[in-house]
């Protein structure tokens, strides 16, 4: 255990990574995800249509196949650098791979909240003249979300473990499951000790996490 | 599409229909701009090129870009798919059935110790069940494949008595999380039976044992299965995780083939293309299924597929599935209102 906990500042510098990963694709699918909720809703075939390929097709495919695709194929195509150092670029490649892949369960939840609203409310909308826009922005999202927060605290849950997912090929993101597999191979420190220290550092990060979105869903809960 | 996202607006008018039809050309320039960069960054045309943009050779396939027709070939040679694909999707569905019937019964085992009458059954299952929950699949991999190495650490059992291989590593992974999962669907499905049922069944007079194997194992199975289907999807979907240990798994075989032909982006898409095939079967199996209890006026889970467990309203740390009796939506409250209401008592 001295050994691992002489190593301390690697494992704290290995999940800075993973919280700074897990809170950037957390905002950014939030907003593609409402923004991919509002065009599976929208009056325009089209944007119904691409959302819904989109969502289902991401979905299905495995988040290491999709960051694979980040890093070795859109990185190079595109030839752009997201930031100056390797790390950082890397690290922004995760982000939108992470993201990418994210919104779509974002959005699948908020479509589900959006299914719970009685129909009185989108009629009561329309009758008084609302726009879609207006409909979707003043009476069916701020409703959708208040009962979703429990199920997109799941999907942030999921988020932070799939962090672990970006150490792969192509983009190596330094976090934490990163950090333990050299640790391992290093042999810096016993392996049990190792492994359970990062596993106690995952259950710190989302057993809290849980409390907390388990407190707000009933906090703002919709009594129907 | 369910019917109620398609009330949010009116039928469009002869205004809102000339603004649709801006919005759909709008969103067709942008999709043709967002597609034409991909294609020349995957043309190799888009950075490094010689001619400008709107020059045809710019927009000729590239002999060296990713479009042309050397890189596709190699999916037309059954070599191709002796070799790679066919094997890379027999250890897939190898180590992804393996897991699904393990992670059954560990679900089962565990989800059924959490509901246990005795305390030292009931706290070391619960505990075991929110560890596995709460760590990410890839680290507990990780540690199997470490695991002669914690022998000799701990035990003094000298290395190469034994040997953890990248199936097996996976497997268990799959195993454990999984299992865990299915452990709290297992035990919301059991508590989501009406209560009247267990005392029914205490009333004739079966033991504990029997009413929960004779009475709730089976209702509770039944409608939750929905839920199993989808957190299988996730299963399979997570055993692409092997690649990163190693295992020639389906994603592996790909990448394999897009080392030796250099044609990343094709073996990407195909790839991709075999997964969203097999996720959506399976997606439509659990919809069927769900579709066929509601008829049957059961209650039912909904198959909820969020990454990494079903849509989990208490977080990690309470109930894990949304048990529900169908949501009276117009259509359902139509086909079944009376079973139900017999439902409900």
């Amino acid at each position: 255990m001295e050994a691992f906990l002489s190593n301390i500042d690697r494992v704290v510098d290995g999940f800075s990574w993973t919280v700074r990963l897990t809170l950037i694709s957390a905002l950014l699918s939030f907003v593609l995800g409402i923004l991919l909720t509002a065009m599976r809703a929208s009056p325009v075939p089209l944007l119904r249509g691409i959302a819904t390929v989109y969502v289902e097709g991401i979905r299905s495919t495995p988040l290491t196949l999709v960051l694979l695709f980040c890093g070795l194929g859109l990185n190079s195509a595109l030839g752009v650098a997201l930031a100056d150092s390797v790390q950082w670029d890397v690290f922004w490649w995760a982000v939108i791979g992470l993201s990418a892949y994210t919104a779509c369960f974002v959005s699948e939840s908020l479509r589900a909240g959006i299914n719970t609203i009685p129909l009185g409310q989108v009629e009561a909308a329309r009758s008084l003249g609302l726009t879609f826009t207006q409909n979707l922005r003043l009476i069916v999202l701020p409703q959708a979300l208040r009962t979703v927060v429990g199920p997109l605290g799941s999907v942030l849950i999921a988020l932070t473990k799939n962090t672990t997912v970006a150490s792969v090929a192509g983009l190596g993101v330094q976090e934490a499951s990163r950090e333990m597999k050299l640790m391992f191979d290093q042999g810096v420190a016993p392996v049990l000790p190792t492994f359970v220290g990062f596993a106690l550092g995952f259950l710190i990060l989302i057993l809290p996490t849980g409390y907390f979105f388990n407190w707000l869903s009933k906090r703002v809960a919709v009594v129907r | 599409m369910s019917t109620q996202s398609t009330v949010l607006f009116d039928a469009p008018g002869p205004k809102a229909r000339a603004r649709n039809a801006v919005y759909t050309v709008v969103t067709l320039i942008l999709a043709a701009v967002g597609l034409a960069v991909l294609y020349l960054g995957f043309n190799q045309t888009l950075t490094d090129r010689a001619t400008p943009l709107f020059h045809p050779d710019t927009w000729a396939v590239n002999p060296d870009g990713q479009w042309a027709a050397d890189m596709w070939s190699p999916f037309l040679r059954a070599e191709t798919w002796t070799a790679y694909v066919i094997p890379g999707l027999q250890n897939t569905l190898t180590a992804a059935l393996t897991a699904s019937v393990l992670a059954l019964v560990f679900g089962l085992v565990f989800g059924i110790g959490r509901l246990s009458e005795h305390a030292w059954i009931r706290i070391p299952a619960g505990a075991v069940v929110e560890f596995f929950r709460g760590i990410p699949l890839l680290i507990l991999i990780f540690f199997t494949m470490a695991l002669p190495i914690v022998a000799w650490q701990v035990f003094d059992i000298p290395t190469g008595t034994f040997q953890v291989t990248a199936l097996a590593a996976v497997v268990t992974g799959l195993t454990l999380y999984n299992g865990s999962v299915l452990a709290e669907v297992f035990r919301a499905g059991i508590l989501a039976v009406p209560k009247g049922q267990s005392e029914a069944a205490q009333a004739i007079g079966m033991s504990r044992n029997q009413t929960m194997w004779v009475v709730l194992i089976p209702q509770a199975v039944t409608a939750m299965m929905p839920a199993i289907v989808a957190q299988l999807v996730v299963l399979l979907k997570d055993s692409a995780l092997g690649y990163i240990v190693a295992f020639p798994e389906l994603l592996r075989s790909f990448t394999l083939l897009a080392t030796r032909e250099s044609n990343v982006i094709p073996a990407a898409i195909v790839c991709a293309v075999i997964y969203i095939v097999i996720n959506l079967a399976l997606s439509r199996l659990a919809i069927w299924l769900e579709r066929r209890n509601s008829r049957r006026g059961r209650a039912t889970a909904k198959p909820v597929t969020t990454e990494g467990g079903p849509i989990d309203p208490a977080g990690s740390t309470g109930t894990a599935v949304e048990t529900k009796v169908q949501e009276p939506l117009p259509r359902t409250l139509a086909e079944d209102d009376g079973d139900t209401s017999a439902k409900k008592e």
